[in-house]
């Protein structure tokens, strides 16, 4: 049974016709709500992860549950399918499960909080957002573990929930929530805060609808997604081309020693119509690494993708979902069958931006980027102190943009909107720690025209006994280079003990016991290279090297000789890039740094550790699979809970 | 006797004003700008003052200056080549800055990010260590870095900063790194981080550093140039510059600080618009400054501009405080487009500046700007020009706009009205984020509009906001100018201090704000402001602990070491209940104390209007125009401000005129003429 919305005073709303002042007046008033949404947030969260990272999103959509603004796409339909109660005035809804919102969160640390927003007694719009909590329970600090089995196992599982009913908090399930988790004082405020964001939504979105009238408000939201859907059908027609373009890329493994992970795409034109298909990518691993991909999410990221590379005026919302049809076949990586563990879904998630680049980018080679850090690594340390207290620390890596076709990619920076860093006294003052190295890696960016930025490399000194958990990937396959652009190199992660041994961590790892000064290198990689690096202007090569961004051996990829006061060997350079020239010949228009066999056969030499072994599927979820192709597919069971009966 | 002076340099117009202190009636000049060596401009406009008062030029003892040379020097890219040390395994912190990609999902693609202001081939590491309780860990090994200094002089720097690992917490080791840069780099100037601003966060504090380096030697050499001139003409006179937060600093400490200069110019403007106000009877007022590319917007409380702990000049974000001034890239000269994928109407950040500036100045710009939709709408007359020489072509406004009409099937002024209503959005945006977003009710504050455009908006933009009355003070530029003659000498020491309420004792903290209190008075008293005249506040930055934010409260000292913390936490909690609509149980946490000391504030008098009637003096009016409001033509008064009397009543729709700006006033408003020549426009009763 899908949702029910229950209305005191239920009146149709007229669609009427409007200036495009208006319009644009009520575009630029809801883009500033939506932006004071995350202000509100950022200044009241706790958690380092939502309050200097930013991990978490805001979103504002029309009456019928389609985003307005907002960043990750709407997922109310999914919701209302498959929410069995009703939607009241006076409503928060709270989730963090994926498998009961249809993948609109991807894994249960997200807490996601839906508002319906109702004027004299009828639904006008919803506003939503959700933040990504430090610790929601579960077996490991963090409740992010990497050899979960099942979703279980990865902490407090909350279905579609009404926390507030009647704006009346739900206390009595609040605390049972919080009983559940380690650092209850952070989800508590992080909560408070998502929801005062949602509030200030909520009364921007009413004070608009009182300025302009009900239903020139009603009417806009309309016109702002279909405007969109034509700008996007242009957009679509001239750069997806309508003959089969195929990509596909790797997570390296699953923390229990098997990998690479196949995720596989292909896209192509049919009308004013784009297709993607994932027939091909892998079954869903008995580790965590599954990323519950939802359809609609994945069409806004190839929508902003393309708005971003080819024409980033245009201002995104959902109205374009017509425009594209997403196959995602159940039972694999990116829509696992429940109970799967989904915590580490970060390495998934963060590829499918490179597979996305590649996909779209093949048939337009001049907007085509580097594999850029398409991941957001993760980082736990946690123990108790000298004076018994608990700490724990999660924290995101940063890492190499990729060049690109407008310029060099950025070193030791985010690939997600609004991501910070944790400043480094900030993380010494509260934590047993200290920070001795932060600097980008010389020559970890990719060679190219473009040059890739460099991964981060982060000297943990460790202060106190305690626990690391490390979630990395990308050891194994490269940061791919295009048009002639190299591969950026791969990360690692070096653990010096005080006892003078040195070990080499797996990418993904839980925990791992450490000592008072033991020290972690945690070297992030960096991005792919863009265009031929022996083209690139020889004075910018010196310049990086005088930086050290470059060293002067790494200078040569780029064909550039340097004297010894590091200015250029005009003479050698060019003999050099001639030679270089010549041997390369015309360059490829992706450079993966060898295929899978060559990358495992070079493994243990290159990485020190031992190839992944080929992957072992469930067959409960690869026999459902033949099925599922045998017959038409199954729409998931729709959770048959009732709402919370808390009160 | 003895006076003292306001002087703003503009871009056109150098304005100033005289104030005799012992009967506070005051002089005004206006001359024209010189942009290639201002101090020209400003002597010329001294001699014109004084003649204007019959005084001699040595009778003015201090000239109070608002100056935007930091900001242009960041703004141009034209600073010192700035040296950097760092602490071992941090020479990259501000080519990584914070991580930071703007521009939401997929904003990489687009982003490129400029070379870090100190170049990394001028960035030395010092190998030292120390702890974030202030203990050092590893002492700083000397002659390793003075053998990099030295290498340093290759690069033939002109600035250094330290700023080391932890200094906010022990600045030790910097100063160690300062005595060696001095021998190793002599006559370079060196800027300490634990003494620009010594407050956690490495890359905010470096960054700051840095800046205060890279324009320091610019404005030195300014206010060098501008002093000696100044003496050359008036043997005893004290030269003051305006800081960002809208207090005044001796030449000399504005030399050494210049990072907190940033913002000169937009708080000289907020500081003459509060003046002017207190002047009119209000002290609750929202601030809207429309120049040519952007306009400034500022929140004043009980005649107290707000200050943030943070400017931002182009893309450089420093840590120094400065009058909260919002800006958005919307001024006369933006320009409107309808960008052929979404039919959309867009108008800047894109702006045709001074040059080529507006299609009907017909200086060569084609583009369709808000003034040329000012222009076609009849809010900047054609028939009638005061002063200036800038002719205003009405076919070319048109012309321009027309291909902005047709791609939104509207008639050439509808199509100018609608980039009216864009911009006046985009304004109203700004004045929405210092007001409601910060939980203040518009409708409790006047709107004052200045700057080359603002008059000609203020009225709409009150409408939007519901902020009444709209003021237009007389002449734009004066009003920087009392700004700059009214302001208090001031200054404020401050220090990280991250400790919970129950980590520390009242005994403690208030011991820590009598040294700062002691620090900031010291600076006044070299700027020879007597001790009766000066006056110490006291501040804190405070949180929950383990929030992000902070907030300032202020308080008496007296009432902490009488009634204890609970004075400072009461408030943060009623400020975090208005702001955010929660408070919290948790612990609160100090982070930064601050204490800020102040100078006596200057009473002058303002100039009284002689009174008149209600009606205007048939002379006062120049005649009628036709202006497109509401959707249709109308016919609207045009007045001469100077011949306005106090008392006048002008009923909109109706334009008023002087020299250097234009008012308009709308259709259903009146704007009333107040005893000290504002005029003071509210919807008609």
């Amino acid at each position: 049974m899908p949702a029910k919305i229950v209305e005191s005073k239920p009146r149709p709303f007229k669609r009427v016709d409007m200036d495009p002042i208006t319009l644009d007046i009520i575009e630029n008033a809801m883009l500033n709500a939506r932006y004071e949404m995350d202000a509100v947030l950022f200044r009241t969260a706790m958690s380092p992860g939502i309050r200097e990272q930013h991990d978490e999103f805001p979103m504002i959509a029309n009456l019928e549950g389609k985003m307005v603004v907002g960043q990750f796409g709407s997922f109310i339909h999914g919701f209302k399918e498959a929410y069995d109660g009703t939607i009241e005035e006076g409503d928060m809804f709270l989730t963090t499960d994926p498998y009961s919102c249809n993948g609109a969160i991807s894994h249960i640390n997200d807490w996601l909080l839906l508002r319906p927003i109702f004027k004299d007694g009828r639904l006008i719009a919803y506003a939503a957002m959700f933040g990504h909590m430090t610790d929601v329970g579960g077996k490991v600090p963090g409740s992010l573990p990497t050899d979960a089995r099942e979703i279980f196992e990865e902490g407090i599982r909350i279905p579609p929930t009404k926390i507030y009913k009647n704006d009346e908090l739900q206390q009595d399930l609040l605390d049972l929530i919080m009983h559940n988790c380690r650092l209850p004082h952070w989800n508590r405020s992080d909560f408070n805060a998502l929801v005062a964001a949602i509030r200030t939504a909520e009364k921007r979105v009413i004070e608009l609808s009182e300025r302009f009238g009900d239903d020139v408000f009603y009417s806009a939201l309309d016109e702002l997604l279909e405007r969109n859907k034509r700008a996007m059908a242009k957009l679509i027609k001239t750069t997806v081309p309508t003959t089969k373009q195929y990509f596909e890329d790797y997570v390296c493994d699953d923390g229990l020693g098997m990998g690479p992970y196949k995720i596989k795409c292909s896209m192509w034109r049919e009308g004013s119509k784009v297709i993607f298909d994932f027939e091909g990518t892998d079954p869903q691993s008995i580790s965590s690494i599954n990323f519950y991909l939802n359809e609609e999410m994945f069409k806004m990221f190839c929508g902003v993708y393309m708005i971003m590379v080819f024409d980033p005026q245009i201002m995104f919302n959902d109205g374009f979902y017509d425009l594209m049809e997403v196959h995602i076949p159940e039972g694999t990586l990116l829509k696992p069958k429940a109970p799967a563990a989904l915590s580490c879904r970060t390495h998934a998630l963060g590829r499918i931006f490179d597979v996305l680049g590649g996909l779209l980018g093949q048939g337009n080679p001049d907007f085509l980027c580097g594999a850029g850090f398409s991941d957001s690594p993760h980082f736990m340390y946690s123990g108790y102190d000298k004076n018994g207290e608990w700490y724990q620390l999660y924290a995101i890596g940063f890492g190499g943009i990729p060049g690109k076709p407008f310029g060099d990619g950025p070193d030791g920076h985010s690939l997600w909107p609004s991501f910070t860093n944790v400043p480094n006294e900030f993380l010494e003052s509260y934590f047993p720690l200290r920070i001795e190295v932060y600097e980008t890696i010389p020559d970890s960016g990719g060679a190219g025209f473009h040059r890739g930025g460099n991964g981060l490399s982060m000297g943990y000194r460790f202060l106190e006994p305690g626990e690391i958990s490390i979630h990395d990937d990308r050891w194994l396959t490269y940061p791919w280079g295009v048009t002639g652009g190299e591969p950026g190199r791969r990360s690692e992660k070096i653990l010096h003990r005080a006892d003078g041994t040195i070990e080499n961590l797996e990418s993904k790892c839980d925990r791992i016991k450490v000592e008072a000064n033991d020290l972690l290198y945690f070297n992030t990689w960096g991005g792919g290279g863009c265009g031929d690096p022996l083209k690139r202007p020889a004075e910018r090569v010196a310049f990086d090297v005088k930086a050290g961004l470059v060293t002067v051996k790494g200078a040569k990829r780029y064909g550039v000789v340097l004297n010894d006061d590091l200015t250029v060997n005009e003479k050698k350079t060019h003999n050099l890039r001639a030679k270089m020239a010549k041997a390369r010949g015309k360059p490829p228009i992706f450079d993966f740094g060898g295929s899978i066999d060559e990358l495992k056969k070079r493994c243990k030499k290159e990485t020190g550790h031992e190839p992944p072994r080929q992957p072992e599927f469930q067959t409960w979820v690869t026999a459902g699979m033949e099925q599922v192709k045998k017959s038409k597919p199954k729409r998931k069971a729709a959770r048959k809970k009732k709402a919370s009966k808390a009160a | 006797m003895s006076y003292r002076l306001g002087v703003d340099v503009g871009g056109t117009f150098t304005d100033l004003l005289l104030v005799d202190e012992s009967s506070n009636q005051t002089f005004t000049a206006k001359v024209p700008s010189t942009p290639d060596d201002s101090s020209i401009g400003v002597l010329n406009g001294i001699e014109r003052v004084c003649a204007n008062a019959g005084i001699k030029p040595e009778a003015i003892t201090h000239v109070m200056h608002g100056t935007t040379v930091a900001t242009n020097t960041v703004l141009t890219g034209t600073g010192a080549k700035v040296g950097l040390v760092t602490t071992k395994g941090y020479k990259q912190v501000l080519q990584i800055a914070r991580s930071f990609v703007p521009g939401g999902l997929g904003g990489w693609v687009i982003y490129n990010k400029s070379d870090p202001l100190a170049p990394l081939s001028c960035t030395v590491e010092a190998d030292e260590r120390m702890g974030a309780d202030g203990k050092v860990v590893r002492p700083l090994k000397k002659g390793a870095l003075a053998d990099e200094l030295k290498a340093l002089k290759n690069e033939n720097i002109e600035a250094l900063t330290v700023s080391l690992i932890n200094s906010y917490a022990n600045g030790a080791n910097e100063k160690e790194v300062a005595k060696i840069a001095r021998k190793a780099l002599p006559g370079v100037p060196v800027s300490l981080s634990s003494d620009v601003v010594p407050e956690m966060q490495e890359y905010e504090r470096t960054i700051t550093t840095v800046a205060n380096s890279y324009v320091r030697p610019k404005v030195a050499n300014y206010v060098r140039n501008l002093q000696r001139k100044l003496k050359r003409m008036m043997k005893d006179v004290q030269l003051h510059i305006l800081r960002s937060d809208g207090g005044m600093a001796s030449s000399k400490v504005a030399e050494a600080y210049p990072v907190n200069l940033l913002m000169s110019g937009p708080a000289g403007g907020v500081s003459g618009a509060v003046w002017i106000a207190r002047q009119a009877g209000f002290e609750n007022l929202l601030t809207f400054d429309m120049g040519g590319t952007s306009t400034d917007v500022a929140l004043v409380q009980d005649g107290k501009a707000q200050l943030r702990r943070e400017t931002t000049v182009g893309d450089v974000t420093v840590r120094a405080s400065s009058v909260d001034v919002r800006t958005v890239g919307a001024g006369g000269g933006s320009i409107a487009h309808v960008p052929e994928l979404t039919g959309a109407l867009r108008v800047g950040p894109e702006s045709a500046g001074a040059e080529p500036g507006p299609a009907a100045y017909n200086k060569g710009g084609e583009a369709p700007t808000v003034t040329d939709a000012n222009v076609v709408l009849g809010f900047l007359p054609t028939e009638v020009r005061l002063g200036g020489d800038m002719e205003v072509r009405k076919d070319l406004a048109e012309k321009a706009i027309e291909p902005v009409a047709k791609a939104l099937g509207l008639s050439v002024e509808q199509a100018a009205a609608g980039i009216i209503d864009i911009v006046n959005e985009n304004m109203y945006g700004a004045l929405r984020l210092v007001s409601v977003e910060k939980g203040y009710d518009p409708r409790d504050f006047a709107l004052i509009g200045f700057g080359g455009a603002g008059p000609l908006h203020a009225n709409a933009l009150g409408k939007l906001m519901n902020s009444w009355p709209v003021i237009i003070p007389p002449g734009p530029g004066v009003l920087c100018a009392y700004g700059d003659a009214t302001t208090r000498v001031r200054d404020e020491a401050s220090r990280t201090f991250i400790k919970r309420f129950r980590d520390t004792s009242v005994k403690e903290v208030a011991g820590i704000f009598d040294k700062l209190a002691a620090q900031a008075e010291k600076t006044l008293e070299k700027e020879g402001v007597a001790k009766k005249d000066r006056s110490t506040t006291y501040q804190v930055d405070i949180r929950y602990h383990g929030q992000g934010l902070l907030l300032t409260v202020d308080f008496e000292l007296k009432d902490l070491k009488r009634k204890g913390f609970k004075v400072i936490g009461d408030q943060f909690d009623e400020m975090h209940r208005q702001l955010f609509t929660f408070a919290l149980e948790s612990d609160k946490e100090l982070v930064n104390l601050r204490a800020v000391a102040q100078g006596r504030e200057a009473s002058i008098a303002a100039g009284k209007l002689s009174r008149g009637s209600k009606k205007p003096l048939a002379s006062a009016k120049l005649g009628s125009t036709k202006v497109f409001v509401d959707g249709r033509r109308q016919q609207a008064d045009l007045y001469d401000r100077s011949r306005l009397k106090a008392g006048n009543e002008i009923a909109g729709p109706a334009i008023v005129l002087e020299m250097d700006s234009t008012t308009v006033i709308l259709p259903g408003h009146v704007g009333k003429v107040d005893a000290t020549g504002n005029i003071l426009i509210t919807p008609q009763a």
